[in-house]
């Protein structure tokens, strides 16, 4: 069976979730192999296994490292040229897509980003996209060269299932001409004890409406379990950092629930959150647009309607 | 310094924006405009130009697409950039993003350019693709999604905030650069600059112009093909409760408690 190359997305050797999804994509496609860049496999091996890797491709190099994206380009192009994979699975992060778009250039293979699902297709991969703003689905397969699928977060359920995880040191030459944008300086992003924006089950998300007070917005979201975004409006406003807005400009989240409170529900706003299985409302406008979209509303000030929620869904808990 | 920035025409996100019968996006009869991201490209470029010692720097606009798409270069013409470039062909229609990158840089290469400016996405297809596939192609660095950028000399900073981290990327030009809405403020044409862009160059170009064989562009040549589409059928209409005397908070945990979500 042929491998399916998935590139590892993590922190610090951390595996994110949607890795474990793509892992789970691979083995419908081929056989999971996957390509780990840094110098901390000791910490992602475990989670590469659990989720079916049969093979880990690690290159640990600076130069992968400290540039931006076109040596992982460069290392992953010389792997595709060396193994011969079915298709290659990335991340759709503004990282991923961007190692996508030049491995699609010096591989000449056909690129789709940003696909929901993907299935073994007849003559490869078959892709399904969600476009204009959830309006459309699409459904599209690649033509040319070895398939190159970024896929979004919660495309599927993770899988565990133990894969035999042969680890393979693979050495790549870098070119002087791929080293040229360098990272002078990172600075991580503090935790916030919160699941990640893009992987959490549940998102509440605050807008304008909130007023800048984020607090019912917060004690609601840890009640639940869930990740905390915003609108643009209320980013904007200075009110929360722009790491956690949603839509167009922000992130794209795609949650089995997620509640919006005091968001009009702007269509670029719609763009990051349409998607999402089950979604609510507080707003106090019965007009607002976003009640078009909701499974649930209540009309009415989300302060007080949020803090009597979070009393009643932690009493239920207990 | 030339600046090259790369503009889109995109229909309106606002309007119904809707497919042709060979799956290529409506671009023609629906309302279009310039993407709106791809203005803070533009007011970056002029940011730059206008910071520029030698008073020499020039920020041409470049676009392909169709008729209309002379829009998109009109508009960036009435905020202050100084020419446009058009590339118009039948054979590009249907174009995807490896054809559309394969046309920008060769005409970025005819024109020259020190800076080649990008939004961070175009509003209709939003893959983010173009300027990192365009700096694949010219050979030059990129520094992609800044949401600050500095020039000195020949070196340019941006500040990209990341997934996990924010980044200080460092290069030197020729190169490649996107940036982010946060980036800056686009400004408003003013009335002078409306009257001004009429008077304004405006390139027209072909792919015979640019050296590229009709082959290797449009639908045919796409390495993807869109085998179906559906539209999204219309969210069920949900329930909605008005807040009186604090009922509305019970009614949303009754809902969640149902749907398993407490
Ligand atoms: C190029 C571009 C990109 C953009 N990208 C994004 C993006 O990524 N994400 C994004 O979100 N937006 C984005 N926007 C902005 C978008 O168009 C809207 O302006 C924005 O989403 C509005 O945010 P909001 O809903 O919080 O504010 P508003 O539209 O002002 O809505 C506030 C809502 O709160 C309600 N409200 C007020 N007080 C209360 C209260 N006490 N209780 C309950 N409800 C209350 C009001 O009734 C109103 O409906 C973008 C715009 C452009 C042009
Ligand atoms: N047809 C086009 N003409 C000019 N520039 C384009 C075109 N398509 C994309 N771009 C540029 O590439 C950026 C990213 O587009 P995309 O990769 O399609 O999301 C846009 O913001 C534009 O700067």
């Amino acid at each position: 069976m042929s491998e399916i190359l998935v590139l590892v997305d993590h922190v610090e050797g951390a595996v994110r979730k949607t890795t474990a999804e793509l892992l789970t994509i691979a083995r419908r496609l081929g056989e999971p192999a996957a390509v780990f860049f840094g110098s901390e496999i000791d910490t992602a091996r475990e989670a590469l296994k659990h989720y079916g890797a049969e093979r880990i491709y690690v290159l640990d190099s600076a130069d992968l490292t400290d540039h931006l994206v076109a040596p992982k380009a460069e290392a992953l192009a010389q792997l595709v040229e060396t193994q011969q994979p079915a298709a290659v699975l990335i991340s759709s992060n503004a990282e991923g897509k961007e190692i996508a778009g030049r491995l699609s250039i010096k591989t000449s293979s056909g690129l789709i980003t940003d696909a929901v699902d993907v299935q073994a297709g007849d003559g490869g991969v078959t892709t399904t996209q969600s476009v204009f703003a959830g309006g459309y689905t699409v459904t599209s397969t690649v033509t040319k060269g070895t398939p190159i699928v970024t896929v979004k977060p919660n495309a599927v359920t993770p899988q565990p299932t133990e894969g035999a995880a042969a680890e393979e040191a693979v050495d790549v030459e870098i070119s002087a001409a791929a080293k040229t944008a360098r990272i002078v300086e990172r600075r991580q992003r503090a935790a916030t004890g919160r699941p990640e924006l893009n992987e959490a089950a549940i998102v509440v998300s605050g807008g304008r409406g909130t007023g800048g007070d984020f607090d019912a917005v917060e004690a609601f979201a840890d009640a639940l379990g869930a990740a905390v975004g915003a609108s643009r409006a209320a980013v904007d406003a200075g009110w929360y950092p722009h790491a956690y807005q949603v839509g167009q400009t922000g992130k794209t989240v795609s949650p089995q629930l997620y509640v919006a409170a005091g968001i009009s529900g702007a269509i670029q706003h719609r763009a990051g959150m349409q998607t999402s299985k089950t979604i609510v409302a507080i707003n106090k406008d019965a007009e607002s647009p976003i009640f078009e979209l909701v499974d649930f509303g209540v009309v009415g000030d989300l302060h007080r309607v949020l803090k009597s929620a979070t009393e009643k869904a932690l009493a239920r808990r207990s | 310094m030339k600046i090259v920035v790369c503009v889109k025409y995109v229909p309106d996100a606002a309007a119904h924006r809707k497919f042709n019968a060979d799956y290529t996006v409506d671009r023609v009869g629906v309302d279009g405009m310039l993407s709106e991201l791809d203005e803070y490209a533009v007011e970056e470029a002029l940011k730059i130009r206008d910071a520029d010692e030698s008073g020499e720097a020039q920020v041409a606009v470049l676009t392909m697409g169709p008729d209309i798409a002379r829009a998109a270069i009109l508009k960036s013409l009435q905020m202050g950039a100084d020419s446009g470039v058009h590339i118009i062909d039948e054979a590009i229609h249907g174009s995807d993003s490896v054809a559309t990158s394969l046309v920008l840089a060769e005409a970025v290469k005819r024109q020259g350019a020190e800076i080649v400016l990008c939004g961070m996405a175009s509003t209709d297809g939003s893959m983010s693709v173009i300027p990192a596939m365009l700096a694949e192609r010219l050979g030059m660095p990129q520094v992609t999604f800044a949401s600050e950028v500095t020039v000195e000399g020949d070196t340019v900073r941006v500040r990209r905030d990341g997934d996990a981290a924010t980044e200080i990327i460092e290069a030197t030009t020729p190169l490649v650069l996107s940036v982010t809405d946060q980036a800056n403020e686009p400004r408003y044409p003013s009335f002078k600059g409306i009257m001004a862009a009429k008077k304004k160059p405006v390139e027209e170009l072909t792919l015979a112009d640019l050296g590229i064989a009709e082959g290797d562009v449009g639908l045919e040549a796409s390495w993807t093909r869109v085998e179906a589409y559906a539209e999204r059928p219309p969210r069920s209409a949900g329930t909605i409760v008005t807040d009186e005397d604090g009922a509305g908070a019970d009614q949303l945990v009754e809902f969640l408690a149902a749907q398993k979500f407490i």
